[in-house]
């Protein structure tokens, strides 16, 4: 299975992305320019995040544009599986590939902490796996459960219009919702003003996923979580049986 | 010719800048500032093109429709 790691000038989690999917999960990954005119070769596709041409004019509004795009929207439309994280989700917004916008965070600052997202839909690509820590236990995905992980951002308030949300909600599209740490979904535990609380949401297909959190930020201990694994492990799997591979994937276990 | 483009965010979605310069205002002794928001205004040059190319560009680079309203001036 190859992996692409889609480049944009101003991109600066690509490398984050990669050391994770190339080191903790043992995957043949490539950086891909945003020039490149075709992604087809690939089976998994992660834009990363980051300030693409610099957040002009609207987060990922430019890069949408970027020459790859094309090539990223035809091999989803063939049912490749797509992940976006933070300017990732934001270029997928813009290239209406998912619904809804991102726009500036309702306190005006840029937001950089860990925040809980709870798990709302265990049904979809990229959240249904059970994954090793590095301590040995498992991580199994159930409705409900909390993970841990950095946002950073300025503009991550995910806005829709009220016909688009009642359709995300009926069609149980939106995978991540912000919450406390116990799991309650408050305006308190709300980090940026998104509508519902809204962090992460899957494509009516169910084959694009964007979130705000950054998951590749968390699959190390040394980082402070692993929940992010869980993330990485459901595409990693989902990826590997659309692409009818026969070689094991998952984690790396041990150091 | 010159195109002169508004983008104005939708009346529907929140815009924490304009409450944000709201504040300012009414702490700088107007107190009277009602409703305050903030959009963009772009002036382009542009030759060989018509309003109806220039209206696709407003609706999908210059403005996101989601979020946004646009309005386009022409001057020649």
């Amino acid at each position: 299975m190859k992996v692409a790691v889609i480049r944009f000038p101003g991109s600066n989690c690509d490398q984050d992305c990669y050391h994770v999917l190339k080191h903790d999960f043992a995957l043949d990954v490539e950086y891909v320019w945003h020039k490149e005119a075709s992604v087809e070769q690939f089976d998994l596709i992660v834009l990363p995040g980051g300030f693409s041409y610099g957040d002009y004019l609207r987060c990922g509004a430019i890069a949408r544009y970027s020459p790859v795009m094309r090539s990223v929207a035809t091999e989803a439309q063939r049912g490749k599986l797509v992940l976006g994280i933070c300017n990732g989700f934001q270029i997928l917004c813009e290239a209406r590939m998912l619904p809804g916008a991102l726009i500036r965070n309702r306190s005006l600052h840029f937001v950089c902490e860990h925040v809980h997202a709870r798990v709302e839909n265990i049904e979809t690509a990229f959240s249904h796996a059970e994954v090793a820590m590095t301590n040995g236990k498992l991580l199994t995905a159930r409705t409900g459960l909390l993970l841990r992980m950095p946002i950073a951002h300025g503009e991550g308030s995910f806005t829709a219009d009220p016909e688009t949300l009642r359709e995300l909600n009926r069609a149980n599209r939106v995978v991540l919702r912000y919450s406390d740490r116990r799991g309650a979904i408050s305006d308190d535990a709300n980090p940026n003003g998104s509508a519902e609380n809204i962090a992460g949401i899957v494509n009516e297909r169910g084959n694009v996923f964007g979130l705000m959190p950054h998951p590749e930020r968390a699959c190390d201990p040394l980082l402070g979580s692993e929940d992010g694994k869980l993330i990485f492990q459901s595409v990693i799997e989902s990826a590997g049986r659309k692409a009818g591979s026969r070689s094991s994937v998952g984690i790396r276990t041990g150091l | 010719m010159k195109a002169k483009v508004t983008v104005m965010p939708k009346k529907t979605v929140l815009d924490p800048q304009g409450v944000a310069v709201r504040d300012a205002m009414r702490h700088h002794g107007l107190p009277g500032v009602g409703n305050v928001r903030i959009g963009k205004f772009m002036e382009i040059e542009v030759e060989g093109a018509d309003e109806a190319q220039l209206r696709e560009i407003c609706k999908d680079l210059l403005s996101n429709p989601v979020i946004e309203d646009y309005e386009l001036h022409l001057e020649a």
